[in-house]
């Protein structure tokens, strides 16, 4: 099957500010992705191209086989949408934007039925008062009047942008909920995230930008591939690291040792640890939390470099 | 330089000031003042610069234009004697040049410095309350009351600023300084007042948006009173000028032997006032209004379904508001127009004056017209502030569910755009009718009135629509400066319709206006507006073809707008 959403070389400029700078993103139908990045990295500017609110200025893009600025109208019948920060219409009460944005969306008897019995369950699920003006709701609440009205929609492709920045962790775990059944009732789900947790959690794969660009894209298997395993050991006696490659941020002291390593490295410390004498062992592979991180301070150190260099 | 070297100079410490701005309610109100000043560094002076240079360069070609007192006798004789000119600008206090600018320019500088008033409390005190802007500021040590203290504090510095400005600039002109200085004080402490009715308004909603309809509402209300206190004749409600705030820039007659003490009613009201609003402010939560949000629909109504609904539905209340207003405005404005028959025959001269521009029924339609007019460019304000919600909802970012529906943009664009066009065409079949029928059934003939006055109103309506045009095109190719560009096309249009013909602009210039080429309706023989300095607009017959020509113009602005719409980045 094609991809739901499928963007090659990506650019927009607002004035002089570079927003995107050549991203590239493949969704598959049918997955969960995590569209990650530090702030200001281009997610929702991106996001924004995709839903037809800004014109790109370069590259390549397609919307479930469609044309997201040209087609904007139809495709959005096949979509959902929550914003990072969800404003709602202060003297509309929640119950009423939640109606409202679905028929917005698609205004057939079909699809209202449909809503109609989920709207019900969701709203319970994520305990809101539907009676209330939207002016009175907290930030939190305004986010779940979006993703009610989002999930109890028929579309597709979801498009969550920073979802959960206002739940409470009992509300970001009937978000989680609501999203592993979509993910196995079929629908596509762009979600795009700085609290990495959530990725791991829920995402198939993931996409990392910084900077308008694609740094990182694969399954989370495939990332931590590429990197580091943290080792934490106990040992019979000292040990000699001495000649041995793949080592960072090593701390030995006595007989207790931490440090991360290469996985391609990885056999050759155990190794040297069995020959030792192991007391108790810990390893475990990178959260994604220092995957981000090691990739986000990679990125800023080159960044200065080129800052240093072109320097007239 | 010298900036490096500012940098380096050791930073002076902070005076520290006692009583109830150190940890009192007040703490923190010069800080937020400062804030205040600083973010309205462009409007604010924008503002007194619009009043000062108004007044000022406007008074300087009166004087210029009637030198002697013969070229302002028949100036005073109209104004004396012609409702629709006692109604629009108030009562003249003698012949002088002076008296004369004060009469043309006081009560009108004193309805803009209130404007200034209204929109500068409003929105630094229950504007920045609904976005949530106060309760970062409320966090930090800042005191209970200090927001609503520091904006009446900047209304109130920017107030004196004009009437200093204002009492330094007019005597140049060649003014009398005490007259100079009276109308100064007459526009300043207008403005003032209506800071201090601002400050109550935004105590009682919830929202700004009303709070500022309720402040206009007032500043309408007192427009009103004076204008048909002052329209009325000397056997109607002539108290009706003394009991608001711009009738008291007549009452106070500057250059036509100033009464100083009329100045305490406008500051008494200004205490009265700022009192009130932090009585009402002490007792309240924030965020909340008077009244209580009482819960509403769990679900939407049948009705609510696409973007034409919920666009009616967020205008609803302010069209309605709108009409109300009309409504009643325009009815005790028709039932003032009875007065007129008094006012002939009262003397002599006034008789020979009647008859020169056209005797007793050009009079009243005369009048009559004048408030059509008036209808028209008010409800082209109306008109533009519903199409800028298409504006704030952009910017707000409660346009992106609507987009993100399926739901084109010219279909939204269109959505508020219709609600404008149409509320603009119910304001002014309002205010036809309710003149016509205020009118009717004062003086007789209700049914004729009404039908007469009704077609009188809607020919406002194609003008009306060219200025809604320009604001939805300005939304659509320049949406950052849509907002300063509608609204100084409307400004522009009242500059030019209410003083553009007495200052004898070349019809180039007054051209410019749309309302220039509406024919003046009920038929009257131009005795008031036209185009000077030509002969009397030949009465008796009406051109559609300016109308026609008026409305394509009005609808392809709108389409050019909703065009450059569907090109542009969202948000």
């Amino acid at each position: 099957m094609a991809n739901a959403i499928e963007a090659h070389g990506l650019r927009k400029r607002f004035g002089k500010a570079t927003a995107l700078d050549g991203l590239d993103l493949s969704v598959a139908a049918g997955e969960v992705h995590a569209f990650l990045g530090p702030n200001g990295a281009g997610k929702t500017t991106t996001i924004r191209i995709l839903l037809g609110l800004l014109r790109k200025d370069g590259g390549d893009v397609s919307l479930l086989g469609g044309d997201p600025w040209r087609d904007a109208t139809t495709l959005h019948r096949r979509l959902a949408y929550v914003p990072g920060d969800v404003t709602l219409w202060p003297s509309l009460t929640g119950g009423e934007i939640i109606d409202l944005l679905a028929r917005l969306r698609d205004d057939s008897p079909a699809a209202r039925q449909g809503e109609l019995k989920r709207r019900q369950e969701l709203i319970e699920r994520f305990d809101l008062d539907p009676s209330k003006k939207a002016r009175a709701y907290s930030k939190g609440n305004r986010q779940k009047v979006a993703l009610i009205a989002a999930l109890a929609s028929d579309a597709e492709l979801l498009v969550l942008d920073e979802p959960t920045s206002g739940l409470d962790p009992l509300m970001e775990a009937a978000f989680r909920d609501s999203v592993s059944a979509e993910r196995r009732g079929g629908r596509t789900v762009l979600l795009s995230s700085h609290i990495l947790s959530e990725a791991e959690a829920l995402a198939d794969r993931v996409t990392i930008i910084r900077s308008g660009r694609t740094v990182e894209t694969g399954t989370l298997a495939e990332l931590r591939h590429l990197t580091r395993t943290t080792v934490d050991a106990e040992l019979d006696g000292p040990l000699s690291l001495d000649g041995l490659p793949g080592l960072h941020e090593v701390d030995a002291e006595g007989t207790r040792l931490r440090c991360e390593v290469d996985n391609a490295a990885l056999n050759e410390l155990l190794r040297r640890l069995t020959a030792t004498g192991v007391r108790t062992l810990v390893s475990r592979p990178p959260t994604l939390e220092e995957l981000f991180l090691r990739q986000y301070s990679d990125q800023s150190h080159d960044s200065e470099r080129d800052r240093v260099t072109p320097a007239p | 330089m010298t900036t490096a070297m500012a940098e380096r100079a050791p930073k002076l410490p902070v005076p520290k000031i006692t009583g109830a701005f150190e940890g009192g309610p007040l703490t923190g109100a010069g800080a937020l003042a400062k804030l205040a000043l600083r973010r309205d560094r462009i409007m604010l002076p924008a503002w007194v610069y619009v009043v000062v240079i108004g007044v000022a360069s406007n008074a300087y070609t009166f004087a210029k234009l009637y030198e002697t007192a013969s070229s302002r006798a028949s100036l005073v004789a109209s104004g004396e004697s012609n409702p629709a000119l006692l109604f629009l600008y108030g009562r003249l206090n003698g012949n002088s040049v002076g008296a004369l600018t004060a009469w043309r320019y006081g009560v009108w500088g004193a309805l803009f410095a209130s404007l200034m008033s209204i929109f500068l409390v409003i929105r630094h005190t229950r504007g920045d309350e609904e976005t949530g802007r106060l309760e970062l500021i409320g966090s930090a040590r800042v005191g209970r009351q200090a927001p609503l203290a520091s904006a009446i504090a900047v209304a109130a510095l920017a107030n004196v600023v004009l009437t200093v400005l204002l009492g330094i600039v007019l005597p140049f002109l060649g003014l009398p300084a005490a007259g100079s200085l009276a109308l100064a004080l007459a526009i300043g402490t207008c403005g003032l007042a209506f800071a201090g009715v601002s400050a109550v308004a935004a105590q009682l909603t919830a929202g700004a948006r009303p709070a500022r309809g309720l402040a206009l509402g007032a500043l309408g209300v007192a427009f009103l009173a004076r204008a048909v206190g002052d329209a009325a004749g000397a056997s109607g409600p002539g108290w009706l000028t003394w009991v608001l705030p711009l009738g008291w820039t007549e009452t106070l007659r500057p250059f036509g032997g100033e009464r100083w003490w009329v100045l305490a009613l406008p500051l008494a009201l200004f205490v009265a006032c700022v009192w009130l609003s932090f009585a009402l402010a002490a007792g309240r939560d924030h965020g909340a209004g008077l009244f209580h949000d009482r819960p509403g629909r769990p679900a939407a109504s049948e009705a609510l379904r696409g973007p034409f609904t919920l666009a009616g539905r967020l205008q609803w209340p302010a069209l309605a508001g709108w009409a109300a207003g009309y409504a009643v405005l325009f009815a005790v404005c028709g039932a003032a127009a009875k007065g007129i028959n008094q006012l002939v025959g009262t003397s002599g001269g006034l008789t020979k004056e009647f008859t020169r521009i056209g005797g007793q029924a050009e009079i009243l339609n005369a009048y009559l017209a004048t408030l059509m007019l008036l209808a028209g460019l008010a409800a082209a304000a109306y008109g533009v502030s519903a199409v800028l919600r298409l504006h704030s909802e952009e910017t707000s970012g409660r346009a992106d569910p609507v987009l993100v529906g399926s739901v084109g943009r010219a279909r939204w664009g269109m959505s508020h755009l219709v609600i404008a066009l149409a509320g603009a065409a119910i304001l002014l079949a309002v205010a036809g009718i309710a003149t016509g029928l205020g009118y009717g059934l004062a003086a007789g003939g209700a049914g004729t009135e009404t039908a007469r006055m009704l077609g009188a109103g809607l020919a406002q309506l194609p003008a009306t629509a060219v200025l809604i045009g320009v604001a939805a095109l300005a939304f659509g190719a320049v949406p950052d400066g849509s907002v300063a560009v509608a609204w100084t096309a409307v400004g522009l249009a009242v500059l030019l319709a209410v003083f553009g013909p007495m200052l004898q602009l070349s019809h180039w210039v007054l051209d410019v206006s749309p309302f220039t080429d509406v024919p003046k309706l009920p038929l009257s023989g131009g005795v008031w507006g036209g185009r000077p300095p030509g002969p009397a607009a030949p009465g008796g017959t009406l051109a559609p073809v300016p109308l026609v020509w008026l409305g394509v113009v009005a609808l392809a602005l709108c389409a050019a707008g909703l065009a450059a719409l569907r090109r542009r980045d969202i948000g």
